[in-house]
C-alpha cells in the first residue's frame, strides 16, 4: 500500500446559495482545489453526496459533475453514507491512490439543501434513519439526538449548560473563519433561550441547513513534494465502521459504537493514541454529538465530555482544540460536503494557514464524520509532512 | 406512502410480531434473517409483550409535515417486558411529567395518513399505564 | 343458547366541557345543561378513530372472553364514522387482533344503531351455527357542525362484544327490531357534517321507535318493566333516555348504571352498547337486562339478556367503562378541540 498525501484543498463560503445550482457549487470548489494543488490533470474522482435525488431531483452525480468539471471521460462515482458521505468519499480516494490504481484523485462532497422547504429538508435528512421503525413514528434527527442527550444527562449528569457550551465554543471558533455560514458568536444564555426543537435540544443546539461543497486532491506521498505548490499533508490513517441504523437497537444510547470502532482502527493504523492528536474536527450535528464523540474518540473518559467542554479543554487554546473551523454548528452542514470540509480545516491547520484560529505547533489532526444517528462513522488522521 | 410498503409491515405494526434466534435466544423486531450475535439463521416467531418501561424520551416540537396536527408529541425508546426495544410515540401523556423508567403499555393508534386522499397508516404507540 | 362471552369498551382521554363550547358560540350554558343534561363529552385525539377505538375495545373483550382470536368467524364494525368511505374498518380490526384470514368481515352503518345492528347479525350467525364466535363493535368519532346543537353531544367511544354459545357471561333470550323510514337525521355523500330535523328527531323518531321496540320485545317475552334489573336506551343526550324510560314505566335506578351520556356525550353507534358494558360491570348473576338502541332513519334493535355466574370471574380482567369515564381525563379548550376534530383548514 502506498502512502497518500493531500496536496490541494478548495471550498467557498457555505450558506444559502440561492443563485447557484449544485453543479456550479461543486465545480467552483473543485477548481479551487485543483488550483491549490497545482496539478494539470486528475485520474479519478469520488464525490460524497447524501440526497441530491430528494433535494434537487438529481441522481447520477458522478457523470454530471465530471462533465461540468470538464474531465470526461475519467471515472467518477458518487458516494453515499448519509452525513458521512464526504468522509466516505475521502476514504474511497485514499484507497484508490494507496492501491496504486490511480495517482491523482479528486475527492469531494456537495449538498444543495435549500431547494426544498424546511419540511422537505427534514424529510430528506430523515431518510438516514430507519424509515419503517423510526421515521414512520414521527421522529426527526433532532429528536434522535435529543433521545441520546436525555440518556447522557440522566446517566452522567451532563447539564443543559454544558450542551450550550459546545455551541458557544464552536461559534467563537467560527467567528474567526471567513468561510463560516453563521460566524455570529452566541452566549450560553442565548442558546438556552432559543426555540425548543426536540426537548432538551433547542435551535442553537442544531447545525443549520446549508448549501456547499468541498474538494481535495490526493496523490501518492512520494509524488507530493514534486507536484505540490504548498506543504503536503499525509493521511496516516483511515478508519470506517458501522452500527445499527436504528438508535433503539443499541445497548447504550450514550455511546456511538461506529465512532469507537472507526477510531480504534485509525489509531491502530497510525500507531497513535488519542493523546497524540493535536486537534480534531468532529461531527457536531447537534451539541450532544460533540460531547459523546470526544468521549468515544478517547479524548476524555466516558461521561466527562460535558465537563471537559465546560473546562475549556476543547477550546482553541485548550489541551485538544475541537472544531477550530466552527464545526458543523457555525461553519454549516451541507451534509455530503461536511466530511471533506473537516479535512480541509485540518490541512489548513497543519499547513499553518488557519489565521486567527491557528493552533500552535499543530502536527497531527483527526477528523470524525458521522452518518445518521451514528450508524456510520469515518475517521481520518492527518500529519504534516 | 405506497400501500405495499405499509401493508408489508402489518404483522409488526398491528401485532408486534418479532422473531427469536433459536441458538442464542436474541430477539429481533422486526424479524431478521441472520442473527447479528451468533450468525444463526434458525429463528422462531415471537410476539412482543404489550407493556414496558421508558428508557429515554423527547418531545418533538418541529415535526415532519404529516405529523403537524399531532404536534407537540412525545417520542420515546421503550424496553418492552422481555427486553426488546422499540421507538414509538407516547400518547395521552402529560409532556411535562415524562420520566425515565415510567411504565407504559401499547395502544393501537393511527400513526400518519398519506395526505387527504391516500391510505391511513396504523400501528403501535405507548400510553402511560 | 347464544350469549355474550366477552365485552369491552374504550373511551378517549380528552374531554371538553359544555361551557367551553357554549362560550365560543355565545350560548347559554346553564340552560343547555338543564335542558339536555349534558356536562362534558369525550373527544378523540388526532391519532384515534373508529378503527383504533374498536381495536382497543376488542382487546378488552378478548381478555374477558379468553378465547383464541382465530376462532372468531365474523368481525362486524358498526359506525357512522368509518375512517374510509370505501375500504372496511373490520379488516384492520380483524388483522390487529389476529382473526384473519378465516373470518367474515363487514362494516355496518345505520346512524346510531350500527353497533346494535352488528350485534343482531352476530347473534343470528352464532345461533345458526355458521360461526363459533362473532365479534360486534359499535364505535364512532361523531361530528357535529360548529355551532350546531349536535356539537354539545357528538362524542367518541367504542364497545365490543364477542358472541358464542359456551361460557357466556350473559345469555341472549330475545331480540326484536322496529323500523320505519323516517328522515330525522342524515349525512349526504361528500358532506363533512350531518344534518338533522331539530324537534322532528324527538317524538316521531327517537321516542316512537324506542317505545315501539321496547314494547314489542316485552310483549314477545311476556315481561314487564319491573321484571328487569337494568335497562339501557340510546343516549343522544342526558335527558332523552330518562324521559323514554319514564314513559315506558322504568325507574331511575334501572337506567342509571348504563346512563353515561351526561359526562360522555353521544357516542352514536357506541352509545347504548357502551351503556350495556357499564351495566355488565356492576351486574350480578341472574340479572335481567333490556337494551334498546336507536338509529336515525329510523329504527331500534332490542335485546333481552340474562347475566350468568361467569360475570364474576371476568369482570375485572379489563378496565371498567365507568372507570374510564371518570379517570385519566384531560380537559381541552375549544381551539385544541377544533384542531383535533379537523375543524381547522390546514395548509398543505
Amino acid at each position: 500500500m502506498r502512502d497518500v498525501a493531500i496536496i490541494g484543498v478548495g471550498m467557498n463560503k457555505w450558506g444559502e446559495l440561492w443563485q447557484k445550482p449544485l453543479r456550479d457549487i461543486f465545480v467552483e470548489s473543485a477548481l479551487l482545489a485543483i488550483e491549490d494543488s497545482g496539478v494539470d490533470h486528475i485520474d479519478s474522482m469520488y464525490v460524497g453526496c447524501m440526497s441530491s435525488g430528494i433535494f434537487v431531483g438529481q441522481e447520477h452525480l458522478g457523470s454530471l459533475l465530471a462533465d461540468y468539471l470538464g474531465v470526461n471521460p475519467i471515472p467518477c462515482t458518487r458516494i453515499e453514507s448519509a452525513c458521512a458521505s464526504g468522509g466516505a468519499a475521502v476514504r474511497m480516494g485514499f484507497m484508490d491512490v494507496a492501491s496504486g490504481m490511480s495517482d491523482i484523485v479528486l475527492v469531494g462532497g456537495v449538498e444543495k439543501m435549500t431547494d426544498v422547504s424546511g419540511g422537505g429538508a427534514t424529510y430528506a435528512l430523515s431518510t438516514a434513519a430507519d424509515q419503517e421503525y423510526e421515521v414512520y413514528h414521527g421522529v426527526t434527527f433532532p429528536g434522535l439526538y435529543a433521545l441520546m442527550a436525555r440518556s447522557h444527562m440522566h446517566q452522567y449528569g451532563t447539564s443543559r449548560e454544558q450542551l450550550a457550551q459546545v455551541a458557544v465554543k464552536n461559534h467563537e471558533n467560527g467567528s474567526k473563519n471567513p468561510l463560516a455560514q453563521y460566524p455570529q458568536k452566541v452566549t450560553v444564555e442565548k442558546v438556552m433561550n432559543s426555540i425548543l426543537i426536540a426537548d432538551p435540544l433547542r435551535i442553537l443546539d442544531c447545525s443549520p441547513i446549508t448549501d456547499g461543497a468541498a474538494c481535495a486532491i490526493l496523490c501518492p506521498a512520494e509524488m507530493a513534494k514534486k507536484l505540490s505548490k504548498k506543504p503536503p499533508v499525509k493521511i496516516i490513517a483511515s478508519g470506517h465502521a458501522t452500527d445499527t441504523i436504528a438508535l433503539h437497537s443499541r445497548k447504550d444510547f450514550t455511546t456511538l459504537n461506529a465512532t469507537v470502532k472507526a477510531a480504534e482502527k485509525a489509531y491502530k493504523m497510525a500507531n497513535l493514541k488519542p493523546e497524540d492528536i493535536n486537534l480534531a474536527e468532529v461531527h457536531d450535528c447537534f451539541t450532544i454529538a460533540e460531547i459523546i464523540v470526544i468521549e468515544d474518540l478517547g479524548f476524555v473518559k466516558k461521561g466527562e465530555g460535558g465537563k471537559a467542554t465546560e473546562s475549556g479543554m476543547t477550546a482553541l487554546d485548550g489541551k485538544i482544540p475541537v472544531n477550530t473551523s466552527g464545526g458543523l454548528k457555525s461553519k454549516g452542514h451541507p451534509v455530503g460536503a461536511t466530511g471533506v470540509g473537516q479535512l480541509i480545516e485540518i490541512v489548513h491547520q497543519l499547513r499553518g494557514e488557519a489565521g486567527q484560529r491557528q493552533v500552535k505547533d499543530a502536527k497531527i489532526g483527526l477528523t470524525q464524520n458521522m452518518g445518521g444517528s451514528g450508524g456510520s462513522t469515518v475517521v481520518h488522521i492527518m500529519q504534516a509532512m | 406512502m405506497f400501500p405495499a410498503r405499509y401493508w408489508r409491515e402489518i404483522p409488526q405494526r398491528y401485532r408486534l410480531e418479532a422473531n427469536k434466534c433459536k441458538k442464542c435466544g436474541r430477539t429481533y423486531f422486526p424479524p431478521r434473517l441472520v442473527c447479528a450475535d451468533c450468525k444463526s439463521r434458525d429463528f422462531e416467531p415471537l410476539k412482543l409483550k404489550d407493556e414496558g418501561k421508558l428508557l429515554t424520551y423527547t418531545v418533538i416540537r418541529v415535526p415532519p409535515s404529516q405529523f403537524i396536527e399531532q404536534s407537540p408529541y412525545a417520542i420515546g425508546i421503550v424496553e418492552l417486558d422481555g427486553g426488546t426495544r422499540i421507538l414509538t410515540q407516547i400518547a395521552d401523556c402529560n409532556l411535562d411529567k415524562l420520566q425515565i423508567g415510567m411504565r407504559l403499555k401499547i395502544e393501537f393508534r393511527k400513526i400518519q395518513q398519506d395526505g387527504e386522499a391516500g391510505i391511513l397508516c396504523y400501528g403501535y404507540k405507548c400510553v402511560p399505564v | 343458547m347464544t350469549g355474550i362471552v366477552g365485552y369491552g369498551a374504550y373511551i378517549p382521554r380528552n374531554r371538553i366541557k359544555l361551557e367551553e363550547i357554549a362560550k365560543v358560540w355565545g350560548a347559554d350554558a346553564p340552560s343547555y345543561k338543564r335542558g339536555l343534561l349534558l356536562y362534558e363529552k369525550s373527544v378523540p385525539s388526532p391519532d384515534q378513530d373508529t378503527i383504533t377505538m374498536s381495536v382497543e375495545a376488542t382487546k378488552s373483550a378478548l381478555k374477558r372472553a379468553n378465547i383464541p382470536p382465530e376462532e372468531i368467524g365474523a368481525v362486524y364494525v358498526g359506525s357512522e364514522s368509518h375512517p374510509y368511505a370505501v375500504k372496511p374498518s373490520g379488516t384492520v380490526l380483524a388483522e390487529a387482533i389476529g382473526a384473519t384470514p378465516e373470518v367474515h368481515c363487514a362494516d355496518y352503518e345505520f346512524a346510531c344503531k350500527a353497533g346494535s345492528e352488528a350485534m343482531f347479525v352476530c347473534i343470528g350467525l352464532v345461533e345458526s351455527g355458521s360461526v363459533k364466535y362473532g365479534l360486534a363493535v359499535g364505535a364512532d368519532t361523531s361530528q357535529g357542525a360548529p355551532g350546531d346543537a349536535l356539537e354539545y353531544s357528538a362524542a367518541a367511544g367504542a364497545a365490543a362484544f364477542i358472541f358464542g354459545k359456551d361460557n357466556a357471561i350473559a345469555k341472549v333470550h330475545h331480540t326484536y327490531s322496529y323500523m320505519t323510514d323516517t328522515p330525522d337525521f342524515w349525512r349526504r355523500e361528500y358532506q363533512f357534517y350531518p344534518r338533522h330535523a331539530s324537534r322532528f328527531t324527538g317524538e316521531p323518531a327517537y321516542f316512537k321507535h324506542i317505545i315501539g321496540a321496547a314494547k314489542g320485545i316485552m310483549d314477545k317475552a311476556r315481561m314487564k318493566p319491573e321484571d328487569f334489573n337494568y335497562v339501557i336506551f340510546h343516549q343522544p343526550n342526558g335527558k332523552f333516555p330518562q324521559r323514554v324510560g319514564k314513559m315506558l314505566g322504568f325507574k331511575k335506578e334501572q337506567i342509571e348504571p348504563g346512563w353515561l351520556s351526561p359526562t360522555l356525550g353521544n357516542t352514536y353507534s357506541g352509545s347504548s352498547p357502551m351503556g350495556l358494558t357499564s351495566t355488565f360491570d356492576i351486574s350480578k348473576p341472574g340479572d335481567k337486562i333490556l337494551m334498546v338502541s336507536y338509529g336515525s332513519g329510523a329504527g331500534s334493535d332490542a335485546f333481552i339478556l340474562e347475566v350468568t355466574e361467569r360475570i364474576d370471574e371476568i369482570r375485572d380482567k379489563a378496565p371498567k367503562t365507568r372507570w374510564m369515564l371518570d379517570n385519566n381525563k384531560t380537559y381541552i379548550e375549544y381551539g385544541t378541540y377544533a384542531k383535533y376534530r379537523e375543524k381547522i383548514r390546514m395548509g398543505t
